[in-house]
């Protein structure tokens, strides 16, 4: 058994926890919406008038 | 590790004094007050910039830059954690409060780093990537490990990390280095001595006590107002050169003429009272309007030139 295991966090501990993982979740959302809408300004009109 | 030092022992399970950071304490890793003078300079090296660049592309270079800055202030952090500890100002930032650990710092760190130079990079261009990746580097490697600890000039040649936002800025939008973005750096470069060592009289037992061979620790009191007058001397005719190079108009330049009159002026009279809670009151108010004088000037340079963009527009 890992110490890890033997840990028992309190609830505070657990709060604190789950509103570090939230914030990390909007930040990587926030960033793939962020690369997302660049690639389109980066696009631009460009996508459109490709040579076929 | 981390999770088997911070345990103590109870009957049975174990707790873990250790996983108690909360957002905000991470967020003061990044030193927010620092970060928003970053951004203001940098947008305004961004609008003085010729040419434009997309809303998008400028908002996502403004955000890479603060985020870079954050990172080095969260990797100063990290270094410093032993000598913050010792001193008031700073005994209560996250590390060596122990809310975060020193290696849970470090690794926010170097992340935010790599991430905001590769944005910057990719999203913006490489000239500015490169800019803010040396600027990381200047102020984590250079000042905090190099200097901090060992030349009472630390904060001159540090300061040069603190004056590069504005290039940066400049950078995203043309790609270059150019004449008038030296000038934007040397403003702040100038002024970091003077801001940071009206500060250090004040609390130059607290720098003796944590061992931070700041001026007036090192050369004494005397000497380090002699040149807080020299710098200051210095900026004066440098907060001008915008106008006199004609990238800025008359109202900045006769706002930086006055307000640099008037910077010259505290710093004589922190010259001229060394005695008593006289000399303290001097230094704080050199160091106060410092910070107003730096404001203002990037503040006029911003809308002076939005202004005279849409007089030209209309």
């Amino acid at each position: 058994m890992d110490d890890r295991d033997l840990i028992e966090l309190t609830p505070e501990q657990k709060r604190k926890r789950r509103t570090r993982s939230i914030a990390i979740a909007l930040f990587l959302v926030g960033l793939v919406v962020l690369f997302y809408l660049v690639t389109i300004v980066k696009l631009g009109g460009n996508i459109a008038s490709r040579a076929i | 590790m981390a999770l088997v030092d911070d345990r103590s022992m109870t009957t049975g399970r174990v707790e873990w004094t250790g996983g108690s950071a909360s957002v905000g304490d991470y967020f003061e890793l990044l030193k927010p007050r620092v970060m928003s003078l970053v951004i203001f300079t940098a947008l305004t090296g961004m609008v003085l910039a010729p040419g434009g660049v997309h809303p998008l592309i400028g908002f996502v270079g403004l955000l890479a830059i603060a985020v870079g800055a954050g990172a080095s202030g969260a990797l100063n952090m990290w270094y410093d954690a032993d000598i913050d500890r010792v001193m008031s100002r700073t005994a209560r930032r996250p590390v060596p409060d122990g809310r975060i650990s020193a290696s849970a710092a470090l690794q926010f760190g170097v992340v935010l780093s790599v991430l905001s130079v590769m944005v910057l990079g990719v999203a913006v261009n490489w000239v500015a990537g490169s800019l803010l990746a040396f600027t990381i580097f200047f102020y984590v490697v250079v000042y905090t490990m190099g200097l901090k600890r060992r030349t009472p000039q630390n904060i001159v040649i540090g300061g040069a990390a603190g004056a590069f936002p504005p290039m940066i800025g400049w950078a995203a939008v043309t790609g270059a280095v150019s004449v008038e973005s030296i000038v934007l750096f040397l403003i702040i470069f100038m002024w970091t001595p003077p801001h940071f060592w009206a500060l250090a009289l004040v609390k130059s037992d607290d720098y003796a006590r944590a061992g931070v061979p700041m001026m007036p620790v090192v050369a004494g009191p005397g000497s380090t107002r002699r040149q807080i007058v020299l710098y200051s001397v210095l900026l004066a005719p440098i907060g001008v050169l915008p106008t006199l190079l004609g990238f800025a108009g008359l109202a900045y330049g006769a706002v930086a003429a006055v307000l640099g009159v008037v910077f010259l002026a505290l710093a004589v009279q922190v010259a001229r009272i060394t005695e008593g809670p006289a000399a303290r009151t001097a230094a704080m108010r050199l160091f106060f309007f410092s910070i107003l004088y730096l404001f203002a000037l990037f503040a006029v340079l911003l809308v002076e030139h939005l202004a005279v963009l849409h007089l030209a527009g209309a």
